[in-house]
């Protein structure tokens, strides 16, 4: 008999892979299979494999390359299984010879930059860019989003759903846009991000934190994967800014104005990252180095 | 795969007859049939003459109601058509965005299913 009060080593670190890598696996996979459902549905199934393979003959070398390569293996499973998949049996083969061909990872390639422009694509409508956001690149689950968006659960699951199935049915494409797109992409992107931020911002500190550190996860994220973009570089700065004050942002119920804040609660670890961000979008911007500290004095000297 | 790019505007705000935007126009729809036959991506295409031309059906309890008109009363009706065949949405968007229409009416882009019955 299971006992439930001591914890299952290999469930703590299955859990562990998860919630680090979740987003990765599931990149990786979509940007394979084409297919975001599918992508969901095979990693859950390796998961379900990996807590009774793990426990029987222990960890492997790669935990997240193993996961990727069973979920890979379970998709194509789940494709030959479904008589209604649309797909063409030349496909499926040139899966299956992937599949078979790839030596299990040892690192899993990192495409979450195409997820995040599949995810904030034009053609998906507006909430539900945000929705599909948050559960294929954040950290949250249906449930969790559908209390930030005071949705049913069934509702925001049948909105991601259907999100998912305008994904695959148009073939929104998972790719970086090119370089005549590039500018207009990357502001759905950043507006998906900005609107996380907000959301989690005007729910205050008791609520919104959850979403704010979303959001801030997301932006660094995409200034990790595209960096020297200075465009990013801003909005991950005034994230950090505005996140910063957090903590002294609102006192006994009551929204404390900025000269009225504590300074002594702003988190300057945070404030300073933000100011170095400015620094070096300012910078790429070929502003030079004297008009860009001009620019910034007033700024810095405000936050000091 | 497959997309159609549906053509909608309003009758009134397309240009006249032997106008230089109507000849801005034809051109520009010229200039993008032949970059889509160049990519190797054309299928088909159509324009369809005006609605006042149009007829629509439907079978109610077994009776034929034929009637006068298209089947929605909206300012923007369905002008034409091309069937494009390309890899992904975004591709199909841009060819969507060289329709001349796209300037003052909509372009409706939707993937085809795979139920031809003339091929």
């Amino acid at each position: 008999m299971m006992n439930t009060a001591a914890p299952n080593p290999v469930a703590k670190v299955v859990a562990e892979v998860m919630r680090r890598d979740r987003g990765r696996l599931l990149a990786a996979l979509a940007a394979r299979l084409r297919d975001m459902q599918l992508a969901e549905d095979a990693l859950q199934d390796a998961v379900i494999s990996a807590l009774s393979h793990w426990g029987r003959s222990g960890l492997p070398n790669s935990p997240q390359g193993w996961l990727l390569k069973v979920a890979l293996r379970k998709a194509i499973d789940r494709l030959r299984s479904n008589s209604r998949a649309v797909r063409n049996i030349a496909e499926l083969t040139l899966l299956a010879e992937e599949e078979a061909q790839e030596a299990p990872f040892d690192t899993i390639p990192d495409e979450r930059l195409r997820l995040i422009f599949t995810c904030c694509h034009p053609a998906i409508e507006p909430k539900s860019r945000l929705a599909l956001t948050l559960r294929t690149l954040g950290g949250m689950s249906t449930v969790e989003i559908a209390a930030v968006f005071l949705d049913s659960d069934v509702a925001m699951g049948q909105r991601l759903s259907r999100a998912k199935a305008k994904i695959t049915a148009a073939r929104i494409p998972f790719a970086i846009p090119d370089p005549e797109h590039w500018p207009d992409r990357l502001q759905s992107v950043l507006t998906v991000i900005y609107l996380i931020f907000t959301r989690g911002y005007a729910a205050g500190p008791a609520r919104g934190l959850t979403l704010c550190e979303e959001a801030l996860f997301l932006a660094r994220l995409l200034n990790d994967l595209s960096p020297n973009d200075a465009e990013i570089e801003g909005a991950l700065a005034l994230i950090l800014i505005t996140n910063a004050r957090a903590g002294a942002r609102v006192q006994g119920g009551q929204t404390v104005l900025l000269a009225a804040q504590d300074r002594m609660q702003w988190n300057h670890a945070l404030l300073d990252e933000g100011r170095a961000l400015v620094a070096a979008a300012l910078a790429c911007r070929n502003l030079g180095p004297s008009s860009s500290q001009q620019l910034l004095e007033p700024f810095t000297s405000f936050y000091l | 795969m497959n997309y159609m790019l549906l053509i909608y505007s309003d009758p009134a705000m397309d240009p006249a007859y032997g106008t230089p935007a109507f000849d801005a126009m034809m051109k520009g729809f010229f200039d993008m049939n032949t970059s889509m036959k160049a990519d190797g991506v054309l299928r088909g295409g159509e324009a369809l003459q005006g609605v006042e031309t149009a007829t629509s059906l439907r079978l109610r309890g077994g009776r034929t109601e034929t009637m006068d008109g298209p089947f929605a009363e909206t300012r923007e009706h369905l002008g034409g058509y091309y069937i494009v065949d390309v890899p992904d949405l975004d591709a199909a968007l841009r060819y969507a965005a060289m329709i001349p229409t796209a300037q003052w009416g909509t372009i409706e882009v939707r993937p085809l299913m795979h139920y031809n019955p003339a091929a």
